[in-house]
């Protein structure tokens, strides 16, 4: 089995990592009685023997001594990863898997790429390799952060570079929240819009979140709580926003969405680490849904949302669960895929679901979605026995689809506002390595990637014309 | 004569333990509804094909199981070995830990030759044991990675080191509807490279197998499970000992003795005659009797000549098999094996659907970048191509 890293990078990246860790080992916990360290842990944590001390050797196998998470917390200021190192999960991190500034990116991309980026390169590139030489076989890095800001969006981007240069072989997926119209961030345009080349040319896949989705999941579960509708009460540790169980004793403002995301991760991962009758490896996910090396962008949906108390699931409620990943109430970015053109789709289901399940719902499913003409049966499965906490089973859809291209010409809307007026243009300018040039060559990724999307776009609806094939001579 | 049998992929495993669990209940217990002799005689001719006597009496597969990551081979080995009646030497698997993500290119051209020597070592050992080695049996899928990838390579390795042996690939054709995108891509290329190693491809189809679960056989929920057990008591009703038309009284020895290799005329020199269609048109069948009554079955109609392309005489094309000894305890039992038309359809579809991808070029650099170029599709598009007019112009 293959290891992953997580690269948690600024302020949102660190808190969403952070409910990452902890949900994890709730995750864990549930499956693993016995306490015995096992493959499907090894994926994402070591097994150190602390007896002598944090510097102890891993163990590969036998009783589990001390969970380490595989991660590298990065973060200009120090107030977020301090408040991690001091909490429940202070055990759970090396202090050495931290590099911590105190001043902040000031919300600003070239701060955190030019200037922190510089300046902590060799630091990074060291604390990446003993990481990595700490994994029998590291496949993947995960990367997550926030794209308005300085620090997650800069010196994300500028690690994203480094994952590249230095473990060219391993994969990167990148989690990356984008800023909503009403940011209070007025530079995050430019951020997000610099960020944005960065990933176009550096990311194996990315998995685009907007908060006003993650808002509107947490608001739905709340009126759905309140209202009463739900009869019987609701399981608390299935509520996708919930740290139910976790570590956590403490909530925080921004906690229901990040746990949001941070079970995105898991059910993505859930197949690398656990097993199930038709595996889907992070290497697939990247083979099936990236038909074109640009279009990397995959809108993620989950569900379900909550369980009730009640275990019966009729098999009404599983294909219900299939009908509403492919609806808008519970993707994570704000985007319309059923109106636009699928290039691609995955399905990964957890917990009791069979073949016969999942080939009844896609053929239910099929004729409402439109796929891209060379991709007509374009569907990747994969089934893992293991269910998340609190569930019997979940799915997790992930659609490379065009629908993600109106966020991204509103990101560029947003950021030709900003440039035409040159408005703050000076805090970037000024810092060594940022010319104008690196605004247009931003600016002019992100308008090849539009023309791409607009280009698929162009091939819907018309007539189907199949290339002629090949003759042969008798 | 003895075959050894190579398992590659995680549908190549797990089918591979299917078969030779199907094959050892086979041969225990009951007498097969034969004299004791002949039951005899059928159990040492399994035997020998199939198992290696060790000194613990247990049977040992002869078998090499190959996989890139490995969950599926220990899953495999110690559901074996539980089942107390056979097992897998400990000796005999490879396993790496990645996998190959579904890439053709990434089986065939990194862990290909990456992992060549130590695979082909295992085989090596296995093909020792045997007194006489009649040819080998690949297990595997089209649609992934590794089966399909590193199984066209681990082919043509075999064709290299083994020049004159039998060489039969059993290839499992996944859903239409598709369990992995790429699957088009991955079959065309594993055909097409096929046909320059093997001898013959034995299929199963994933769809026609689940219509077997859901409509002969009543199951509601399908499980892989379920598939693989129908496909691994077809494959035993084929490979186990019979008695072939001139072999007189003893056992079969070559179980892959037919003949495959049928060469058309040149084109024409035979004048192509509109035949009615109401059957795939073929090459070639094999029909195997177990059981009763064998003997007196009439198989007259299978050597209708409307059954046959008209440059084949109906009585070089068909074949027999029988023996008196009961397959899996059913009093009577009949397969076919059938060199026809019949793979025209799917293939066809197969070819299309990849084709159409392939114009538009998506994935193309997935493949690009372990070394598989567009040319190298061309060669493969062309080679499917020919294989369908061949068939269609029957």
């Amino acid at each position: 089995m293959t290891q992953s890293v997580v690269v948690q990078v600024g302020q949102c990246g660190n808190q969403v990592g952070c409910r990452f860790w902890d949900l994890a080992l709730r995750e864990h916990a549930a499956v693993n009685k016995k306490g015995m360290y096992d493959e499907a842990l090894s994926s994402f944590f070591r097994n150190v023997d602390t007896r002598s001390g944090d510097n102890g050797p891993d163990i590969y196998k036998g009783k589990i001594c001390s969970l380490k998470a595989r991660a590298l917390l990065i973060d200009m200021e120090e107030g977020v990863v301090n408040e991690i190192l001091q909490g429940p999960l202070r055990d759970v991190f090396d202090s050495k898997q931290l590099i911590t500034d105190v001043s902040g990116s000031g919300n600003n991309w070239a701060v955190g790429h030019k200037i922190y980026g510089c300046q902590y390169r060799e630091n990074i590139v060291e604390k990446l390799r003993k990481t990595a030489e700490h994994c029998d076989s590291l496949q993947c890095f995960f990367i997550i952060h926030s794209m308005g800001g300085g620090t997650g969006s800069g010196l994300g981007t500028f690690v994203l570079n480094l994952l590249e240069e230095e473990f060219p072989e391993v994969y990167r997926f990148v989690t990356s929240v984008y800023p909503s119209g009403e940011d209070d961030v007025i530079t995050s345009p430019y951020n997000s819009v610099l960020a944005m080349k960065e990933l176009n040319e550096h990311a194996d896949c990315v998995l685009p979140i907007e908060n006003e989705s993650l808002f509107e999941i947490v608001n739905k579960i709340h009126q759905m709580i309140n209202s009463g509708k739900l009869g019987s009460t609701v399981k608390q540790n299935s509520l996708v926003t919930s740290s139910a169980g976790s570590a956590k004793t403490q909530v925080k403002p921004f906690d229901a969405m990040n746990n949001i995301v941070a079970n995105l991760l898991l059910n993505l991962t859930s197949s690398a680490r656990f097993e199930g009758s038709l595996n889907m490896d992070l290497n697939e996910i990247s083979m099936n849904l990236v038909p074109f090396p640009r279009l990397h962008y995959l809108v993620s949906s989950l569900t379900p949302l909550y369980t009730l108390a009640d275990v019966n699931v009729p098999s009404r409620r599983l294909d219900q669960m299939f009908s509403d990943a492919f609806s808008r109430d519970h993707q994570l970015i704000q985007a319309d895929p059923k109106h636009s053109l699928y290039l691609a789709c995955a399905l990964l289901v957890r917990g009791n679901v069979q073949v016969s399940d999942l080939r009844r719902n896609i053929e239910r499913l099929k004729p409402s979605l439109q796929f891209v003409s060379w991709n007509q049966e374009g569907w990747k499965t994969g089934l893992c026995s293991v269910p998340p906490v609190g569930h019997s089973h979940s799915l997790l859809a992930l659609a490379n689809n065009t629908c993600v291209k109106p966020t991204f010409i509103e990101l560029k809307d947003r950021f030709m506002k900003l440039y035409k007026k040159k408005a703050h243009l000076h805090h970037y300018l000024q810092i060594d390595g940022m010319e104008q040039s690196c605004f247009s060559e931003a600016v002019s990724s992100l308008s090849d990637l539009i023309e791409e999307y607009n280009e698929l776009d162009a091939t819907k609806g018309g007539p189907r014309v199949d290339p002629s094939r090949l003759k042969i001579a008798v | 004569m003895s075959i050894v049998t190579v398992q590659l992929g995680q549908c190549g495993n797990q089918i591979g333990h299917e078969v030779f669990s199907a094959l050892c209940s086979d041969i225990r217990g009951t007498h097969g509804l034969c004299s004791k002799k002949e039951n005899e005689s059928y159990q040492d001719s399994c035997k020998e094909r199939f198992f290696c006597e060790e000194e613990s009496g247990v049977p040992v597969a002869r078998a090499v199981l190959v996989d890139m990551e490995p969950k599926v081979i220990s899953q495999t080995l110690s559901m074996a070995a539980r089942s107390g009646h056979w097992k897998y030497s400990n000796h005999s698997h490879f396993c790496q830990k990645q996998g190959s993500g579904n890439n053709w290119a990434n089986g065939y051209s990194v862990h290909g030759p990456r992992h060549k020597e130590a695979i082909m070592n295992l085989v090596q050992k296995e093909a020792e044991k045997c007194e006489r080695l009649g040819g080998f049996l690949t297990i595997m899928s089209m649609a992934g990675g590794t089966g399909s990838g590193l199984g066209a390579f681990v082919t043509q390795c075999l064709r290299d080191a083994f020049p004159t042996s039998f060489i039969l690939n059993h290839v499992v054709w996944p859903y239409g509807t598709g369990e992995v995108i790429v699957q088009n891509y991955n079959s065309v290329l594993t055909l097409s490279h096929l046909y320059h190693s093997s001898d013959a491809l034995l299929v199963h189809e994933n769809d026609v197998i689940h219509k077997i679960c859901a409509q002969l056989m009543n199951i509601k929920q399908i499980s892989f499970r379920d598939v693989n057990q129908v496909i691994a008591h077809q494959l035993g009703s084929v490979f186990q000992p019979a008695h072939t038309a001139g072999g007189g009284s003893g056992y079969s020895r070559n179980p892959l003795g037919i003949d495959w290799q049928v060469r058309p005329p040149h084109p024409g020199l035979h004048p192509l005659h509109k035949k009615p269609l109401h059957f795939n048109t073929s090459i070639a069948n094999l029909v195997i009797l177990r059981g009763k009554d064998v003997h007196s079955a009439d198989l007259g109609s299978f050597q209708d000549p409307s059954l046959y392309t008209s440059w084949l005489n109906p009585q070089d094309a068909f074949n027999a098999w029988k023996t008196p000894r009961a397959f899996n305890k059913y009093e009577k039992s009949a397969a076919l094996v059938s060199n026809s038309q019949f793979l025209l359809k799917p293939l066809d579809s197969i070819v299309g659907k990849a084709w159409n991808m392939f114009a538009s070029k998506a994935y193309l650099h997935q493949y690009t970048k372990f070394g598989i170029q567009e040319e190298d599709f061309l060669d493969c598009f062309t080679t499917l191509e020919q294989v369908i007019s061949s068939y269609t112009n029957l």
